[in-house]
């Protein structure tokens, strides 16, 4: 029976997805209670020391904290089965709200990310591999390094400063302007920090693009296939490009799946209420349901979009498929 | 190749379009700021770098919580803006003559933002509930001394102490003691405050903004804006460029480096002192330092100046225990106020330690910016009078949790200050303060001048006996004082009649306006 289980692609898939979720679970949960203090102290600070036994017991009742902790771990998970994902105190809202509210942001931040990394990385990718080691292949290794080692802290405050210092200009100091309330200061709001981001990215997906496209070009069919004196444009594209968008798409998926938890920083300097910073301030005010719930559905999101980067290669490339 | 010409050729087509629609978006936005910055003159934008933890006043300590929430609620006393006590939801207040009870009264036509009547009997249900162990609420032991409150009829309000207290009124001034509504509960105020203050709670989402709106019914003048919108910007130099943008109007630093960015063109930035010091901390039951002159051979050893200096940029200035304007300590009166190292020698010599002593020493990482650089400091000026600080550097969960439980023999630590010397130090230094543990120091004089100091309520005989504690304090080197710093004020040039004060609070919001 078992056996017969795991010959099944699918339910394979999904049973080891599922013990991923629940090690991180398990991590999660056991690393937020070994960081010293609690929201308590988070919330007092000093002041906790003046509270009074009864006090204390007061406020550790209040927060679920007088529970042995095998007792808050199964009630959490327990709770999750009903789609309750906890509660923020701090918010006063449920974990679950505060979620639909924040993951569409970085959703939507990953996707034009991407999108600007594909953008930039994927012809200066073909750039370089056009011509192996000469000026322009330097220029496209120098922009994919530049990308790959500036932080992304140090390029967000520098285009802050400078378009903010010298033109007055500085979408995200405004509120924060959902796509569907205002799409216009959305699209400015998330300009700035997706080209950030963007940036970053498509340093891998350069060097992915150089690497695949020189593979490819270097196989029989693609000589055979300029032997039979197909147009070199066509040949670029259909054939070398077609080729080399197996890797490109894998890098991507994994890319946009760390993107989903690590746009922390661009959030944070940007103001973009994401899921990213709303894991950050749980951790800094200790809001343990939210910071498990939160990190778990960004797990979650991982998983899911590296099964879609699968299926999608699936689609691309024949060869898969036939395994 | 002809190939790569085509990539090429592509590769900067979607580079044009890109900028074109960046240029696009661009040229949408510089049209768009002027409008949205400033509409109407009387809506300002405050730049904070955290969302208020709990908008519940009894339990709010957090910085951000209490300078929202004390623009709502109501207390029954006020600081005005040189700390000074001032009448708020009491008119007026009188002490009988053994000091053994206080007859307040209340002032009339005062409406809560949900349109109930401001009465003595909210007054007695604020107090008692404050009181009250389980509510938990942060002030309950300042009113310690309170053995009763009585409401005789609707508009007074009598308190019966078991001993004289004159910390009292300054007491009751601070948030903590907020005037709740008596069918209020606190599960409704965590989502909706309901207040006797000059704004009043419009609307909040979370982690992003919290805005207030001018009360019209307010019992004192009413405020001149007509919002205020406390915008969260986590970054302080994300809130630099906000200002430079003309997206916000005010905000507060503490870093001065990022204050210096903010000056520029129509940002103008006030220093103000801070109430909140910086000390050594010794805890004076352990190991070496239970004995005085091992602290004073520390206190000798170090200058205080080269502290400011070196940590903190020289942004600040070299305090005493107190540091209220009122009751500010001097700091030339006290052992060492140059360094010495002779004495030092003398002292250490005294305790029969002149080969040196070791002492452990707590800093936190990442509360405040200067607490490693302060530490660093001490430890290189203490190693030439050969007392060794064996740094150990804490995250700041962490070190709150050793602070809390005493475990340190010496903590680094930003204190908060408070106006009144009584409420800032009768917690710390007599022996049965609640902080008392945590502080590491009492003293039957100690003892004796605090109760001094709150019997009395002549201010020139307070100020006598609070000069006293100080001076008890650093003749023993309870602590070692170092420096309070500056916070920093940015604003806009359209904006008028604010006023910072050294407690930190926003309460001037309320005679603000923007041109």
């Amino acid at each position: 029976m078992l056996r017969r289980l795991s010959r099944n692609p699918i339910l394979r898939r999904i049973l080891s997805t599922f013990a991923t979720l629940i090690g991180v679970a398990v991590f999660v949960f056991i690393m937020l209670r070994a960081i010293p203090g609690n929201q308590i102290t988070a919330g007092l600070g000093t002041e906790a020391a003046a509270l009074t036994p009864t006090q204390k017991a007061a406020l550790e009742a209040y927060y679920g904290l007088d529970q042995p902790l095998v007792i808050q771990f199964f009630s959490w998970i327990g709770n999750l089965f009903t789609g309750n994902l906890g509660f923020s105190a701090r918010a006063q809202e449920s974990v679950l709200s505060l979620t639909a509210q924040s993951l569409p942001v970085t959703f939507e931040l990953a996707i034009f990310s991407i999108v600007l990394a594909l953008a930039i990385g994927i012809p200066l990718g073909m750039l370089s591999a056009s011509r192996p080691d000469s000026p322009r292949d330097a220029f496209g290794q120098v922009v994919g390094l530049a990308g790959l080692s500036i932080p992304a802290f140090l390029l967000a405050t520098t285009l802050l400063a400078v378009l903010a210092s010298s033109f007055g200009y500085n979408p995200n100091g405004e509120g924060f302007a959902y796509f569907f309330d205002n799409p216009l200061l959305n699209l400015q709001q998330m300009m700035l920090p997706s080209i950030v981001l963007g940036f970053g990215i498509a340093a891998p997906i350069m060097r992915t693009t150089r690497t695949a496209v020189l593979e490819i070009r270097a196989n029989d069919f693609v000589r055979t296939a300029r032997a039979k004196g197909i147009p070199s444009r066509r040949l670029q594209f259909k054939h070398v490009l077609g080729n080399a968008l197996v890797p490109i798409v894998t890098m991507t998926g994994l890319q946009f799946g760390y993107l989903l938890g690590g746009a922390v920083v661009v959030e944070q300097i940007f103001s973009v209420p994401g899921i990213g910073r709303q894991v950050l301030l749980g951790i800094q005010q200790k809001e343990y349901a939210l910071v498990q719930s939160t990190v778990l559905v960004i797990a979650l999101a991982f998983v899911i979009v590296n099964l879609l980067t699968d299926l999608l290669y699936r689609l691309i490339d024949p060869r898969v498929r036939a395994k | 190749m002809q190939g790569s010409t085509g990539a090429r050729r592509t590769s900067f087509g979607i580079f044009s379009i890109a900028t074109a629609v960046a240029l696009t978006l661009t040229g949408c936005a510089v049209s768009n700021s002027p409008s949205t910055g400033n509409a109407g003159g009387g809506t300002l934008v405050v730049g904070v770098t955290s969302d208020p933890d709990t908008l519940f006043p009894w339990k709010a300590t957090q910085f951000q919580s209490v300078n929202v929430l004390q623009n709502i609620y109501g207390t029954l006393t006020e600081f005005d803006t040189d700390l000074n006590v001032v009448p708020g939801l009491a008119e007026s207040w009188e002490t009988s003559e053994d000091g053994l009870s206080v007859t307040f009264a209340l002032r009339q036509g005062v409406t809560y933002a949900d349109g109930s009547t401001f009465g003595s009997e909210d007054v007695k249900f604020s107090l008692e509930a404050i009181m009250t162990e389980e509510t938990a609420a942060v002030a309950a032991s300042s009113l310690a001394s309170v053995t009763a409150v009585d409401a005789p009829d609707e508009n007074t309000v009598v308190l019966t102490l078991s001993a004289a207290d004159a910390a009292l009124p300054a007491n009751l001034a601070v948030l903590n003691m907020a005037m709740l509504s008596s069918d209020d509960t606190e599960e409704a105020l965590n989502t909706t405050p309901n207040g006797t203050g000059p704004f009043l709670f419009e609307e909040r989402t979370a982690s992003q903004s919290i805005t207030l709106a001018k009360n019209d019914a307010y019992w004192g003048d009413t405020a001149k804006l007509d919002t205020v919108e406390f915008r969260v910007i986590p970054d302080e130099s994300s809130i630099v460029s906000a200002m430079q943008g003309g997206n916000v109007q005010l905000a507060v630093f503490d870093d001065a480096v990022v204050a210096q960015t903010a000056e520029t063109g129509n940002v103008t930035v006030e220093a103000t002192p801070q109430l909140s010091y910086h000390a050594l901390q010794l805890n004076a039951t352990r190991g070496a330092l239970t004995d005085v002159n091992v602290r004073l051979a520390l206190q000798c050893s170090i200058d205080r100046q080269e502290v400011l200096d070196t940590a903190a940029l020289g942004e600040g200035e070299i305090t005493g225990p107190i540091t209220s304007p009122a009751y500010r300590s001097d700091t030339s009166d006290r052992p060492c106020a140059e360094r010495d190292l002779d004495k030092a020698a003398d002292y250490l010599a005294k305790a029969g330690k002149s080969d040196g002593v070791t002492i452990n020493t707590i800093v936190s990482q990442g509360e405040y910016s200067t607490s490693v650089n302060e530490a660093q400091n001490l430890k290189s000026q203490a190693a030439e009078a050969g007392i060794t600080l064996d740094i150990e550097v804490l995250e700041s969960g962490a070190f709150v949790d050793r602070w809390i439980a005493a475990d340190f023999d010496a903590a680094v630590a930003l204190n908060g200050g408070r106006p009144d010397p009584d409420g800032m130090y009768g917690r710390y230094f007599t022996s049965t303060g609640n902080l008392n543990q945590v502080a590491g120091y009492s003293s039957p004089e100690l003892d004796e001048l605090f109760a001094a100091g709150k019997q009395s309520s002549d201010p020139e005989e307070r100020k006598e006996i609070y000069a006293q504690v100080s001076a008890e304090l650093e003749n023993n080197a309870a602590w070692i004082w170092l420096f309070t710093s500056y916070t920093y004020t940015a604003t806009t040039s359209d904006v008028e009649g604010f006023t910072p004060m050294t407690n930190g609070s926003l309460q001037s919001l309320r005679t603000t306006s923007v041109n």
